[in-house]
């Protein structure tokens, strides 16, 4: 109980955490970052 | 193990750049990894178009949601973002990410006049923040091209990882690529110049002045599961963490600093043990052998 309580802010920011993953995986915005990250990305390797 | 323990740091940050750059053959083809590592982010800055890459980049996954034309509010980055930043804090730039090893291997390059801090110092510590709200957050979300869709501000005109994991591997094995270096090119190589030569005579310019993603850890450096605690008892003020910080960070006043890496010279250096680690491991381990009352 006293580790709940010294780390209630960070264990309060860790399920906030949780459930935006969850959001965001309902909302298939892990597909929006696969999408992103399996195609060579030309500005960020300086070719604009 | 005296050896072991002063370069442990070191020997993880190794050990995490090679585990999550470790798609050999994307170095040997001039290629990327395209597999399902990459749904999730490594906590550091780690640019998924790095050959090796085998996770993507949270300041690039996050700039990608911001310009994405479905749901703009980046929920599953955010989530990533958080967790991480609860807890580990900025543990992770200097336990965990790619950059942040380079910059520690070139400042053991011996130079006649190191500085503790660049000139400035007090006002380009908060350059990170302009940067992480104006060219991840702003720009990206308000200037479109014509078919509505933003760019990776950051990614495109800052970001020094991205130019040294990602575009010098990439060109350099890709005549097509090579062809089409302009302006940008060199624009992003001039950075990435300036930094490592800075990097040399301060310790770690990038993440003190320039990173997003370390503006956006320090902030849970307070709060992280992770974080030090002075023992009052102990502290006679000395300033020994001060002086063994490479971030000139005065450790006994400010012991979760939002500038402040983890990478824990200052408690290697207090004369009488007053800094102590707060982890879940120790808070638990303390809490054991207190006697129940």
């Amino acid at each position: 109980m006293n580790f709940v309580r010294r780390n209630r802010i960070a264990l309060l920011v860790c399920v906030v955490a949780v459930l935006c993953l969850a959001w965001g995986v309902m909302q298939g915005q892990e597909q929006t970052v696969f999408r992103k990250a399996v195609n060579i990305c030309m500005e960020c390797i300086g070719l604009g | 193990m005296g050896k072991l323990r002063t370069h442990l740091r070191t020997i993880v940050q190794i050990v995490f750049t090679a585990l999550t750059n470790g798609y050999a053959a994307g170095f040997a083809q001039g290629t990327i990894y395209k597999g399902t590592g990459k749904l999730v982010c490594v906590p550091g800055l780690n640019c998924y178009s790095c050959p090796g890459a085998l996770g993507s980049c949270p300041i690039g996954a996050l700039q990608a949601s911001l310009t994405s034309r479905t749901n703009k509010f980046p929920a599953y980055v955010l989530g990533f973002l958080l967790l991480f930043g609860a807890l580990f804090g900025r543990l992770v730039c200097g336990w965990l990410c790619p950059f942040g090893l380079v910059q520690d291997l070139l400042h053991k390059i011996p130079f006649p006049k190191k500085l503790r801090r660049l000139p400035g110092d007090r006002v380009l510590k908060w350059l990170k923040y302009f940067i992480l709200v104006g060219f991840v957050i702003v720009l990206p979300l308000t200037i479109l091209d014509i078919v509505g869709q933003g760019q990776p501000w950051f990614c495109e005109y800052i970001c020094p990882s991205g130019t040294l994991f990602a575009g010098i591997p990439l060109i350099a094995s890709n005549p097509p690529l090579r062809a089409a270096l302009g302006w940008l090119f060199t624009w992003k190589a001039a950075i990435l110049v300036v930094l490592l030569v800075l990097s040399v005579i301060v310790y770690r310019p990038f993440c003190r002045y320039l990173c997003p993603l370390g503006a956006i850890y320090g902030l849970f450096n307070p709060i992280a599961l992770y974080r030090f605690h002075i023992d009052e008892d102990k502290c006679t003020k000395c300033g020994a963490c001060q002086h063994a910080c490479k971030l000139d960070i005065p450790v006994w006043q400010k012991p979760n600093s939002a500038e402040c890496i983890r990478c824990s010279d200052c408690r290697r250096a207090c004369p009488h043990s007053a800094i102590r680690t707060e982890n879940p491991v120790s808070q638990r381990c303390g809490a054991r052998k207190r006697p129940a009352k």
